[in-house]
């Protein structure tokens, strides 16, 4: 959703704001007093290795887990304090694209993407699913792929599919699990483009959770880096990867590391060349 | 308030207002209302206050592809973000979005699908064959070979099927035994033959329902236990990995479930049959004036062990089919969730069916038998 006015007011207040979150599995601690906020517009990669709750910090923010100890503000409001009802007027404006792409299997992909127009913005199914091959079309799949169910697609099918889905509603704010793995490299590539083409048109902020460094060089604006429970640092790559920490040197400058830092940088001098 | 989306003077149009997703209804309303624009019109689009991909789409549809394209030649006032929103649109709408949908044909689908299920069924039943084929080659060489014997699966699975079962089996038999008491009480005092509900029970539980019941019951239970254990490693790719390492996974898998479905079912079976016995001889004592020894002298005196036999002589044919069926269509399980519950739901179905049928089978010919 493109807003014109107020932007620089805007500009100033997070969409998500995490303050001292705090979550355990009995008496596993995964975040301890984690702070994190999320700007309109960027697109925030979270990265830290396995098991660092990456995952479980975006079904904090979602709400699909409720946090043990602290606040999550998303959207200028607390969610934990809303009823049911309000909870789900503000769920209405995040699009979450999960790990496996989770489609219903049971609906062909323009109803699975209808679905949504149809229950919240009460469309009628004509309407829902003319928009649904938009949708679809918007994030390069054909038209034909519009009556395809869900099992007889491809990995990198699968992920369009379910991204198209989470941009039913024209979200505020998009959450990405791991979009690319499981994706080949030129599918992957294809996607981060997608992801900023997206994001530079409709303006949504991401909250991106990968293992992947060409995304994050790629597509990222921040990187926010978990470890030892909370985060550890949030900046832009390039300030993050000289962060003076075991982990993170290993990470960034890792040989992989090291190969997305070229790949990104040569991509990016040659676009300068052509400019 | 004359229409505050579209507003048409002297063949300029300009759009206002709010072109989102939750107006969409009344966008396409007012888009109808004022109709078409030619392409010799102006367009403002200066009173758009927000727009999502829904609003750009009317917008783009409205123009043209083409038009929208260039929208920042002849919209230059328009924000950044919102021009690049409507060329976005455009390129996405610069494909044919109509999917010709195929007419269906009833009279020749209809003959089709019944086709196709008959096929189906004859396909399953050679399946059926060719597994049970497969199972028994497997098993008789073992045979031979203790050492290669897999006992913790096995007691593994006696357990789970067979002796966690007990307490079901064991209350839904003393149930039945107790309403075909009551029911042989009803019938029989017409003719003073009262006492004959022992012989009834007797009959039928040693006989019939003993095993028919912990047979339909373990095919409910068991088989479908069997199938969703298959088909989660099938999509799991478990079995495909036990088969790239030269493994047999009809010796590790299927083979440890039939033999605990042998071991299982006859006991069940007999906990079965004893269980209705007592609830059949709990109606007598307490409502119908028979003792409790009147009761076991007439078992003793009238119930020859032949009937106990002929029960108990079709519980391991009832194991090796309900065990196989649920192994069968465990492996036949492909890829997704969804195939695991379709599957399971089918071998529960399956097993209950020849059960009953093999039963059915089996009355006629101990009756030709005389036995």
């Amino acid at each position: 959703m493109t807003k014109t006015h107020d932007q620089s007011q805007h500009d100033e207040q997070p969409v998500i704001s995490v303050k001292g979150l705090v979550n355990r599995f009995g008496a596993h601690v995964v975040h301890e007093g984690l702070d994190l906020t999320l700007r309109r517009g960027e697109i925030l990669g979270i990265v830290g290795g396995s098991g660092t709750g990456k995952s479980v910090l975006l079904r904090s923010i979602v709400g699909l887990k409720r946090p043990n100890e602290g606040t999550i503000e998303v959207l200028g409001t607390r969610l934990n304090d809303l009823s049911e009802e309000e909870r789900s007027q503000v769920e209405r404006r995040f699009g979450v694209l999960f790990q496996r792409g989770a489609l219903f299997s049971s609906l062909n992909l323009q109803e699975n993407i209808a679905l949504p127009l149809i229950e919240h913005a009460k469309l009628s199914r004509e309407d829902a699913e003319y928009i649904a091959r938009i949708k679809l079309s918007l994030v390069g799949l054909p038209a034909k792929a519009a009556l395809q169910f869900p099992e007889s697609l491809s990995g990198g099918m699968v992920k369009r599919a379910a991204l198209a889905r989470a941009l039913a509603l024209d979200p505020d704010i998009l959450f990405l699990d791991e979009p690319t793995a499981g994706l080949d490299p030129i599918g992957a590539a294809a996607f981060d483009h997608l992801l900023v083409t997206l994001r530079d048109a409709l303006g949504f902020s991401v909250f991106l959770v990968t293992h992947d460094l060409d995304t994050l060089y790629a597509a990222c604006d921040r990187v926010a880096v978990l470890s030892q429970k909370r985060v550890l640092v949030t900046d832009t790559i390039e300030k993050v990867a000289k962060t003076d920490d075991q982990w993170v040197q290993d990470y960034f400058n890792g040989p992989r590391g090291r190969a997305a830092q070229t790949a990104a940088t040569s991509s990016s001098t040659t676009a300068d060349l052509k400019e | 308030m004359p229409d505050e989306w579209v507003t048409k003077e002297s063949g300029h149009m300009s759009l206002q207002g709010e072109w989102t997703l939750a107006h969409y209804s009344d966008l396409k309303g007012a888009l109808d209302r004022q109709g078409n624009i030619s392409s010799a019109d102006s367009i403002s689009l200066n009173g758009l206050k927000r727009l999502d991909t829904a609003g750009a789409a009317l917008i783009v549809e409205l123009i043209g592809v083409d038009k929208a394209k260039q929208v920042a030649e002849w919209a230059s006032e328009l924000p950044k973000e919102q021009q690049a929103l409507l060329v976005r649109i455009a390129e996405a709408m610069d494909t044919p979005l109509d999917i010709q949908h195929q007419t269906p044909h009833r009279i020749t689908d209809a003959l089709a699908s019944i086709g196709q299920s008959m096929a189906g069924v004859w396909s399953q039943q050679r399946q059926l064959l060719a597994f049970v084929g497969l199972v028994l080659a497997t098993l008789l060489p073992l045979l031979l070979r203790p050492h290669r014997w897999r006992f913790t699966a096995t007691v593994a699975h006696i357990q789970q099927s067979g002796l966690n079962a007990v307490p079901i089996v064991a209350l839904l038999t003393f149930m039945v035994g107790a309403v075909v008491a009551f029911l042989g009480a009803t019938v029989l005092a017409d003719f003073g033959a009262t006492v004959y509900t022992i012989d009834l029970v007797a009959f039928s539980f040693l006989r019939e329902f003993g095993v028919l019941l912990a047979a339909i019951l373990l095919a409910g239970r068991t088989a479908s236990a069997f199938t969703a254990q298959l088909g989660a490693m099938k999509s799991n790719e478990e079995i495909d990995a036990l088969q790239a390492q030269g493994l047999d996974p009809i010796e590790l898998l299927v083979l440890p479930r039939v033999i605990a479905m042998l071991i299982s079912l006859p006991l069940l079976a007999f906990v079965g049959m004893i269980s209705g016995l007592v609830g059949g001889a709990m109606v007598s004592t307490l409502s119908l004036d028979i003792s409790l020894t009147q009761f076991m002298t007439t078992l003793q005196k009238d119930v020859s062990v032949t009937h106990f036999l002929v029960g108990l002589s079709k519980a391991p044919v009832f194991a090796f089919v309900i065990a196989v069926i649920g192994c069968l269509e465990g492996f036949k399980v492909s890829g997704s969730a969804q195939s695991v519950g379709s599957h399971t739901t089918s071998s529960v179905v399956q097993s209950i069916f020849m059960v009953i049928l093999i039963d059915a089978l089996a009355a006629l010919f101990f009756m030709e038998m005389g036995w």
